[in-house]
């Protein structure tokens, strides 16, 4: 079976609250993570995003200075210094399915709503790490590919003009792993 | 630590968009390893989780102060923008805390505080008594927890709460489409 390393990983934790950032960082530790930076507020949180060049961020949407939602958008520039590709997972109190778009839109790569669990967190660094999607570029997005499926019923126009290419399904790196040869 | 440098980017331009591959750069973090040498993370986390649980009640009192006091704030000097953010936030952080902390109610309660934040046209009207009853409720429901929580008052307070402030949000947002779609919506998490 398959298992990830956390020791390879190193995280940006950024939360205002000083008891969730306690919490991310136990479950993080717990899973074997040894770098685990934190930043509480957006602004922070850029600085030690250019500075540590962290593999995987975690950030709260309600933040002072700006916001998770503005961090994402500021990450995702894709001439900016840094890793414009590294996965963000938005975890929030906020449960709302326009929320989910939004975040969606601004390029986060996962979206894990609290109350926290180690398995919803576990569950989601495990995604980003094996399921990495390819990033799409538009005049006024980039980020991850927004298209997770396809859909053989969807019946509207497509939006994105070009050939096989709109079909962005990639096999996972599980299933890379599994085929023989 | 030194880091892997990551690989080149494989760029297909198209009309109006271009798709971006690259081999996976966090791959060096994949191991196989057998079943017998398996261990289970998540398991290690949650009893991490739980050894970090004596800390909980305190952690919840803090965030319950934090509330109160940005609501006495308000009393004293109205809802100034600033104001408003921070009793939001409060009530915010205590809605994704709450659960975690073993105050599920008080999280409920926080919520129906945050949508009445969030939805009211204009804050500085909602009535007194509707944000007063919630941050007071919050305050009870941790602050009488293991004599209230056994009989389900707790969760019937928070239920009733919730019920009030979706009442007035329906009927102040009748004219505002999109805020009324957003109250009516279910939650996207499960048993919320």
């Amino acid at each position: 079976m398959y298992r990830i390393d956390f020791n390879k990983l190193r995280f940006l934790v950024s939360d205002d609250n000083p008891h969730m950032r306690r919490i991310l960082r136990t479950l993080l530790h717990s899973f074997g993570a040894r770098e685990v930076y934190e930043a509480e507020d957006g602004a922070t949180a850029l600085e030690m995003f250019s500075h540590y060049v962290p593999d995987i961020v975690i950030t709260d949407w309600a933040m002072p200075i700006f916001d998770g939602l503005e961090l994402a958008q500021m990450i995702r520039q894709p001439d900016a210094n840094g890793n414009p590709y590294a996965p963000i997972i938005m975890l929030t109190g906020h449960s709302e399915k326009r929320r989910v778009t939004l975040a969606r839109d601004a390029g986060v790569t996962e979206f894990l709503a609290k109350p926290i669990s180690a398995k919803g967190l576990h569950q989601r660094i495990m995604n980003v790490v094996t399921n990495p999607r390819p990033f799409i570029k538009t005049k006024n997005y980039f980020g991850p590919d927004r298209r997770r499926n396809v859909n053989s019923s969807y019946v509207g126009p497509e939006r994105r003009t070009g050939n096989k290419a709109d079909i962005m399904q990639q096999p996972s790196l599980m299933d890379k792993a599994r085929m023989p040869g | 630590m030194a880091k892997p440098k990551p690989p080149a980017p494989h760029v297909q331009a198209y009309a109006d968009h271009h798709v971006i591959t690259q081999p996976n750069p966090l791959r060096h973090a994949v191991q196989y390893v057998e079943d017998k040498d398996a261990d289970d993370p998540v398991a290690r986390a949650e009893q991490a989780l739980a050894d970090l649980s004596g800390e909980f009640d305190n952690w919840m009192q803090a965030e319950c102060n934090r509330l109160a006091a940005a609501y006495d704030t308000i009393v004293k000097a109205g809802f100034t923008p600033a104001a408003r953010d921070e009793l939001f936030r409060a009530a915010h952080d205590i809605k994704g805390d709450a659960a975690t902390f073993g105050y599920a109610a008080a999280g409920a309660a926080a919520d129906s505080l945050c949508r009445i934040i969030e939805h009211a046209p204009d804050i500085a009207t909602v009535p007194a008594d509707l944000i007063a009853h919630h941050v007071q409720a919050i305050q009870a429901i941790v602050r009488e927890q293991t004599n209230i929580d056994r009989i389900g008052v707790a969760e019937t307070l928070s239920a009733h709460l919730r019920g009030v402030a979706d009442d007035y949000l329906k009927a102040v947002n009748h004219d505002r489409p999109e805020h009324l779609e957003a109250i009516l919506a279910p939650s996207i998490v499960p048993g919320e």
